[in-house]
């Protein structure tokens, strides 16, 4: 959401630093502000209007809680409701711990499953992230009326059932706590593939879940996505198409990304309760380690691989798995697993999977069933990027092997 | 907030319970209902008859309908409710959650509308 840019006698300078403070904080005080209020658009409304009111802040936070607190009661009392006027403004000491609860609360509220999946996600990006309708429903190839009607609905239901803006208690954490990382990695997912913004909301979110809720899953869920992220200078090329992570230059890797994520496992890993997320980022803790795709420890990927399997079975796990016995015993070995798996009638239209099948077909020198697959995975795939991927992988066919 | 938790299972079902196991049921039953009294949840609580004695009401155009049978035929069916007051959703799923026929049957957790609002 934009601010105006031609307001009168107010210079570029300080439009620039609304507008960046905007970004900044809009969606923390948003949360403590909800929690103020009571109310999702009673809280949002008042922030618009904080955001039009003139003056410089030295302290933005405060400032925009305050002022937003203010317009609220204001628009309240005109309307003949009560507010409770005892909430203090946080004070500065106090303030970061009580705004980093008031963010888990907005998140784990935005997640209750009572609320639909699908609304569960919507309602996150919205409120949470601050993305606009437009954004979410361009991100989940779905319509700008289709979010905002499910993002109504969601805040209906709120306020209409009764869900409480509240972190759960101990014994529903487990619960709750599924939920909440589901969307978090859904919406890193969403902006590792197109948009790094998103993916770097996802990172904070996982940081402020870790540091308030230190569970191992936690833990696993934000080295998981610190290790994938470390890779994302070397994971485009210059002309923006995708490098495989065997072809990646490695010195382009983020170190500290990795230590940071390779540390988070290590910690979690000591908790000996090792679950889904945890061991997605013990296999990528692996592939951060070695320094050439034939250096990885491949024997060590697929022991991962297939305890994830046991914990939480998936035909897309098992695509990874075979991926992973063909980089260890070869690709016939992985290219008989997908083979099967395909033929159970699982990932027909998974494009991943045509595009696995392919370049084990290729490496096999099998080239007209590899150009059949790929011509398959170019069926089913919707992102520009990837589609150009396997048109090049494709033309590269016509090329004598390299290796 | 007050919630009316509607509880729906499978009347069909009921002719196979051993005697024992309804004996259970009604204890558990009981139990809750003492127990959700004492925490001040407790607002009224009714068991309904089968189905099979429902008639279904309409008025159209002012003339008066009656039709013998539930409103939809479902698989599971309305069996009771618990109408109760709960601090929020969370609070009411947990006291729906300890409703004994939620192992076997389901129970729809719906806020009342509050008549200030």
């Amino acid at each position: 959401m934009g601010l105006g840019r031609s307001a009168p006698g107010v210079g570029q300078d300080l439009i620039d630093t609304i507008e960046s403070v905007y970004r900044a904080e809009s969606r923390r005080v948003l949360a403590t502000l909800i929690r103020l209020l009571g109310d999702f658009d009673l809280a949002e409304e008042a922030l618009q209007e904080a955001f039009a009111t003139e003056g410089i802040p030295s302290n933005p936070r405060a400032w925009l809680v305050s002022t937003g607190r203010f317009k609220a009661i204001d628009r309240l009392r005109r309307s003949q409701r009560e507010v409770s006027e005892e909430h203090g403004v946080p004070q500065a000491a106090a303030e970061y711990k009580e705004v980093a609860d008031d963010e888990l609360r907005l998140i784990f509220t935005c997640c209750h499953p009572a609320l639909s999946p699908d609304a569960q996600v919507a309602l996150t990006l919205r409120e949470v992230c601050g993305l606009t309708t437009e954004e979410i429903a361009r991100a989940f190839l779905t319509t700008a009326p289709t979010v905002a009607q499910r993002i109504v609905r969601a805040k209906g239901k709120i306020k209409g059932a009764g869900i409480p803006y509240e972190v759960p208690a101990l014994s529903d954490l487990p619960e709750r706590l599924d939920a909440v990382l589901r969307v978090v990695y859904l919406v890193f997912n969403e902006g590792y593939r197109f948009r790094h913004d998103l993916s770097g909301e996802a990172i904070r979110l996982g940081r402020l879940l870790a540091e308030l809720l230190p569970d191992p899953e936690v833990l696993g869920l934000l080295a998981l996505m610190l290790l994938h992220d470390s890779r994302r200078a070397a994971r485009l090329s210059v002309e923006g198409d995708i490098v495989l992570l065997e072809e990646q230059d490695r010195s382009l890797w983020d170190r500290d990304e990795i230590a940071e994520g390779v540390a988070l496992v290590e910690r979690a890993l000591a908790s000996r309760r090792v679950g889904p997320y945890l061991l997605q980022a013990a296999i990528a803790a692996v592939h951060a380690d070695a320094t050439s795709p034939a250096k990885t420890d491949w024997y060590e990927i697929v022991g991962l691989y297939d305890v994830l399997l046991r914990m939480d079975p998936s035909p897309v796990v098992e695509l990874n798995r075979a991926a992973a016995i063909a980089m260890r015993d070869g690709p016939a070995a992985g290219l008989a697993l997908i083979d099967a798996i395909l033929a159970r009638g699982d990932l027909t239209d998974y494009n991943h999977a045509h595009s696995a099948r392919g370049e084990l077909l290729r490496r096999l020198k099998r080239l007209g069933e590899a150009s059949a697959a790929y011509k398959r995975a170019l069926q089913l795939v919707t992102q520009d990027a990837e589609r150009r991927f396997l048109e090049r992988r494709l033309e590269s066919l016509q090329q004598p092997l390299d290796r | 907030m007050k919630y009316l938790c509607l509880i729906y299972q499978e009347e069909k079902q009921e002719a196979n319970v051993p005697r024992d196991e309804i004996q259970k049921a009604k204890a558990d039953y009981w139990a809750f209902t003492e127990d959700i009294k004492k925490t001040g949840n407790y607002v009224g609580s009714h068991g309904l008859q089968h189905t099979d004695t429902a008639t279904t009401v309409r008025v159209r155009n002012g003339k008066l309908s009656t039709t013998d049978g539930p409103f939809a035929e479902t698989k599971e069916q309305l069996g009771g409710y618990f109408l109760i007051d709960a601090k929020d959703l969370n609070e009411a799923i947990s006291i729906a959650a300890r409703i004994p026929s939620a192992k076997w049957g389901s129970v729809e957790v719906r806020p009342v509308w509050d008549k200030t609002s």
